[in-house]
């Protein structure tokens, strides 16, 4: 009896950092559990913040910051949440991570954070983050809940990226603000900028394509 | 125990302190470095308006030796005794045109520093969702844009925030203020890919993002109404000098 209560408690540190489990939290979201193109969540700030790539990149980098630390604390935390007021601890720590990312910006990339201007504060509302703590984090360890953080930050930023540079491209003939077609642009094709792109519509467009693609790639079906 | 009101009132008491000084202390400590990131973005923006700066330009260095700044109020005459460089725009913005301060930047010639090449002026306005505000360079006849440079708080990103791009900026460059003795500004026109270079009061608009447009045209009739006393009285003294 003992010797195997041994055993179990010499197992229990044995799982690695990055077990096959741990792994599947953090590959997961990135496709066939993707919060965007699978969960259809945060799709508010996909078409707001995707005309460009750079804007979207490091509002990627902000989500996926806040989403797997926001993860982490709850998991600290959530021994001693008390259940009435759990959505309300859930907005305040996102909500604390969100001002810290926004002040750090402000003072160390000042260019970037002129840039995103509201959507950094926006990220508080972004369904992903309070998904993944209601859903995950709340019932979860600590590690696993900062890789299933970062791993559906991951995923919403993957398809931020892909949506802005078809819009940025098709938009404004530029990707990363480098002009690649147009008349005085590197490669001198001519073409003249797509003013759907430019506006909200386009990302929806683009974001279905998307969907569209993987699901059929995926031989995905809504449940019935 | 963890569901009795006590328990909650505790930890909601708790978690606000701790997430309130965590907030205070960052954005305590943050402050001088934001601060100094807005001082120096001004100084940029004011030398953007009339050159192009490199990465590595040492901005403060070029600041000091090429312009000279001053205080004007409404009428034209120069305010003794106030910082250019400390007029908040958006405090003087809230007041009446009359009552505002106007700082004047004076970019002066890299060879002689008596010789003012430039004059560039802080404008400040309203955009779709927030405050927009900038920099406007004249030529030495105080007719002429040598240069624009727009910066805005909360424009939608794409859209209203191009009015930050030098794409949009590169518009007003030669454009004209005066027509004969009135001021008629330069107007952002509605729809975008018409060709303007004929007209020099107007340029061409952005997609999306009219009601900035229409901000940006306010906001530079106005500022140049405030400080039309001044460049007045700089052309006069020019032709008194010339004659």
């Amino acid at each position: 009896m003992s010797a195997q209560t041994e055993t179990a408690v010499k197992a229990q540190p044995a799982e690695p950092l990055f077990s096959k489990k741990n792994r599947k939290l953090l590959v997961d979201p990135l496709d066939s559990n993707n919060p965007i193109t699978v969960q259809v969540l945060g799709i508010c700030s996909a078409l707001a913040v995707t005309v460009q790539v750079k804007p979207a990149f490091v509002m990627s980098l902000g989500v996926i910051f806040v989403a797997s630390f926001s993860s982490l604390f709850i998991s600290l935390l959530r021994n001693t949440i008390p259940t009435r007021i759990r959505i309300i601890v859930q907005l305040a720590v996102v909500a604390s991570w969100v001002v810290i990312v926004d002040q750090v910006l402000k003072a160390y990339v000042y260019d970037v954070s002129k840039q995103l201007s509201v959507f950094v504060g926006l990220i508080i509302t972004n369904c992903i983050i309070m998904g993944r703590l209601e859903a995950f984090a709340l019932g979860n360890k600590p590690w696993p809940s900062f890789l299933d953080g970062m791993g559906n930050g991951i995923g919403y930023g993957v398809i931020l990226i892909i949506v802005a540079f078809f819009r940025e491209l098709l938009g404004s003939g530029s990707v990363f603000g480098i002009k690649l077609l147009g008349a005085d642009s590197l490669t001198g094709l001519p073409y003249q900028g797509n003013g759907l792109m430019m506006l909200p519509a386009g990302a929806c467009i683009v974001i279905g394509l998307l969907i569209w693609a993987q699901r059929a790639r995926n031989g995905y079906s809504e449940d019935h | 125990m963890q569901q009795s009101n006590f328990y909650i009132l505790a930890y909601t008491v708790g978690l606000t302190v701790i997430c309130g000084l965590l907030l205070s202390v960052t954005a305590t400590g943050l402050k001088p470095r934001q601060d100094e990131n807005i001082a120096l973005e001004q100084k940029k923006n004011i030398l953007a308006s009339v050159m192009t700066l490199k990465e590595t330009d040492d901005v403060k260095a070029i600041y000091e030796k090429r312009v000279k700044s001053y205080v004007v109020d409404f009428e034209g005459e120069v305010r003794e005794g106030v910082k250019a460089e400390s007029v908040v725009a958006a405090d003087e913005y809230k007041k009446p045109k009359e009552d505002r301060l106007y700082p004047v930047y004076e970019i002066v010639s890299e060879t002689n520093p008596n010789k003012t090449e430039f004059y560039v002026f802080p404008v400040y306005g309203f955009g779709l969702w927030d405050n927009i505000w900038g920099f406007v360079a004249l030529q030495e006849d105080m007719n002429t844009i040598k240069g624009v440079k727009f910066e805005h708080k909360g424009e939608t990103p794409g859209l209203g925030a191009r009015i930050a791009t030098e794409e949009i900026q590169a518009r007003y460059v030669g454009k004209k203020i005066f027509e004969g003795n009135e001021i008629v500004s330069v107007v952002m026109q509605k729809g975008e890919g018409q060709d303007y270079s004929n007209n020099p009061h107007q340029v061409d608009g952005m997609s999306g993002a009219t009601i900035t447009g229409k901000g940006l045209n306010k906001m530079l009739l106005e500022y140049f109404g405030g400080y039309y006393n001044f460049i007045k009285s700089k052309i006069n003294n020019k032709i008194s000098l010339n004659q």
